[in-house]
């Protein structure tokens, strides 16, 4: 009886449930104060979205889209929650990594932060959570904008939480804060374009209105406006110059979660707005793509991948790599195809896990030896051979060998590619793995082969960073043997935002 | 601040009006000109004006660090908590009507409590944004020089 209304109740509630349990547990984390209460209900709250994420996919996939109006206001007035196959799809993805990185964020967390503002962190890091869930399941363009700064300031709190072991951590979160304002603040400039011109907020109403009205240059304002202010959010090529200090400086927890979660959140938005709300059917758009982010693309994967290969830093190094994704998602974006599409989907699911292992085993590794830099680890594959292997796991995956989720994702991109008669596109992703070979190998040949310092000092690692870090290599590696769960996903998100396109797909 | 009997006097005379106008506004938001944001502010600035003549650490034996930081998060909170209590009742998220016997009564309470704590946090995070930087002065200015 009880049971039965609970399910009842979760399942009538279900897309704002998502995204008000980290809210809630956030508050109710700075009120508890004591910081191992704080770590199980921050734990407890991101493990319950994750499972709440998994059941509205399931359902969207079984029943097709869902909305929800809050305050019980119809959709168009109202803030609309709507949940179909794109957002249902990456959903999951946040709400999964940060139950990993919750549980690993306890056993790191004391080289940062002090004990009696570790309930800041955890509440901090649930708001980030939050926030990048209301992004994703948020039907109104505004609300976009609120949840996108609710994620965007508790993560620039996040890198600073970085300095208590590195000072540079400030420096970083504040060159972080600043882009990111500059990125949002040109975003919610477009944002006004938009309202501008149509006189709504809600993303299926813009949609259905700027499909019926000619495109003016109100509308390309607003679209080059969100294209840059995203842009800035999802480092994309000349605008990725905050990434790599953050990703560097900031405590291992919070560089794995934001690096499999925020960047990949960005991408989704703009996702959203290139083919849900400006529908790309204004030449000015679909040029501006083709013309512009796709070569941004290319050039962010082969400068971004050959200025890894000369860092000494090994989370610098994983943090530019980064920066090369995004630009193989960006050009799978820029196909304008379907099968472009998936193919960026399965990349951002793929590459989130791949990226959030490799940064929590990177972690580990700057745990146990307190450096990160690769002149002075040589020969450590000898003294942690366990921790070097879950490095070199991770990084095959970036370099796409088969078996591993990255060679999904390329194998995606490159039929995309082929498919859309773009032969030199495929020649070029499959010339830039040779680029993460490049520094995959650096790793190597500096653990395996180096001469092993004698004196190190390896202190232990906490088991509560071991456990999340290997389930989530083991996550990544499933997703490389059986993709089809994941390629469907994306496939069928893929063709709800391209019915007038409907390939095969994949 | 031992010299300085008129600002003692004259802030001490303007504390309360600037509490009840706080007040004021925060309650009469639903019928005019108002509402949590504005009232947490004016509530804030009666006791940053308190800290600024009497000192910081007066300012905190009156409110303790503690009691800011609690209800900083009790103001989110109750907003919050208000919204699930109207899931609770059988309405969508913040949808209040359920919580009177009229919808527009219903309607009338919930407003009152979101904006009661769109209230509290704002005057706390204000509070809390100048104790942060007003206690990182090293040594206050003497009052023998002002």
């Amino acid at each position: 009886m009880i049971a039965g209304a609970t399910a009842g109740f979760i399942a009538k509630h279900l897309p704002v449930l998502v995204v008000l349990v980290p809210l809630m547990a956030a508050p109710a984390c700075l009120i508890t104060g004591n910081r191992h209460a704080t770590w199980a209900i921050a734990t407890l709250a991101s493990w319950t979205s994750f499972a709440l994420t998994v059941a509205l996919f399931i359902r969207v996939a079984g029943q097709g889209p869902l909305s929800y109006s809050l305050g019980g206001w119809a959709a168009p007035f109202g803030i609309e929650y709507r949940a179909d196959a794109l957002n249902a799809f990456i959903l999951p993805l946040i709400a999964g990594i940060a139950s990993f990185a919750l549980p690993y964020a306890r056993g790191s967390i004391g080289r940062d932060v002090e004990p009696r503002q570790q309930n800041l962190f955890y509440s901090a890091l649930l708001l980030c959570l939050a926030g990048l869930l209301g992004v994703t399941i948020t039907g109104d363009v505004f609300n976009i904008f609120v949840f996108l700064e609710i994620s965007s300031l508790a993560s620039y709190v996040l890198v600073a939480a970085g300095g208590g072991r590195d000072r540079r951590a400030f420096k970083a979160a504040f060159d972080y804060l600043i882009m990111g304002t500059i990125g949002a603040s040109f975003f919610v400039i477009g944002i006004g374009f938009l309202y501008m011109a149509t006189g709504t907020l809600n993303i299926a109403d813009l949609a259905h209105r700027l499909a019926t009205a000619p495109a003016d240059r109100t509308v390309r304002m607003a679209y080059g406006f969100i294209l840059v202010g995203i842009g800035l959010k999802l480092a994309m090529m000349p605008l990725h110059q905050w990434l790599p200090n953050a990703y560097s400086y900031a405590p291992p927890a919070v560089t794995a979660f934001l690096a499999a979660t925020a960047t990949k959140v960005s991408l989704y938005v703009l996702i959203r707005f290139l083919y849900t709300v400006f529908g790309l059917d204004d030449p000015f758009e679909a040029q501006t793509l083709k013309l512009l982010v796709m070569p941004l693309g290319i050039i962010g994967i082969f400068a971004a991948s050959t200025v890894a290969i000369f860092q000494n830093d090994i989370r610098r190094m994983f943090a530019w790599s980064s920066i090369a994704q995004a630009g193989y998602m960006l050009t799978g974006i820029a196909l304008m195809t379907p099968q472009g599409l998936a193919a960026s989907l399965v990349n951002i699911v793929n590459h989130g896990l791949t990226k959030g292992a490799l940064f929590m085993a990177v972690g580990m590794l700057t745990l146990a030896t307190g450096t990160s830099r690769l002149s002075d680890l040589r020969g450590i594959g000898r003294t942690m051979p366990w921790t070097m292997a879950a490095i070199l796991a991770g990084g095959l995956g970036l370099i796409g060998v088969p078996l591993t989720a990255g060679f999904i994702s390329k194998w995606a991109l490159v039929s995309a590619a082929l498919d859309a008669g773009q032969w030199w596109l495929a020649g070029a992703v499959l010339l830039s793995s040779l680029l993460a070979l490049g520094y995959v190998w650096r790793i190597v040949e500096t653990a395996c082969f180096g001469k092993a310092d004698e004196t190190r000092v390896i202190e232990p690692v906490p088991l509560a960073m071991v456990i999340p870090a290997w389930g989530l290599l083991a996550v990544s590696l499933y997703a490389g043997v059986q993709p089809a769960l994941i390629m469907e996903g994306a496939n069928a998100a893929a063709r709800s935002l391209l019915p007038h396109l409907t390939g095969v797909g994949g | 601040m031992e010299h300085h009997l008129v600002l003692r006097v004259v802030s001490k005379l303007i504390i309360p009006p600037i509490l009840l106008f706080g007040l004021y506004v925060q309650f009469h938001g639903d019928h005019g000109a108002g509402g949590g944001f504005q009232a947490g502010v004016i509530i804030a600035v009666a006791f940053i004006l308190y800290g600024l003549v009497f000192g910081i650490p007066r300012l905190l034996r009156v409110l303790p660090w503690r009691f800011i930081r609690a209800s900083m998060a009790a103001g989110v909170l109750l907003y919050a908590g208000t919204g699930a209590a109207s899931m609770l009742m059988g309405a969508d998220y913040l949808d209040y009507a359920p919580f009177g016997a009229t919808p527009v009564e219903g309607q009338h309470l919930g407003i009152l409590l979101v904006e009661l704590g769109v209230g509290i946090t704002v005057a706390s995070v204000m509070l809390a944004i100048f104790i942060a930087f007003a206690a990182r002065l090293p040594s206050q200015i003497k009052d023998e020089e002002w």
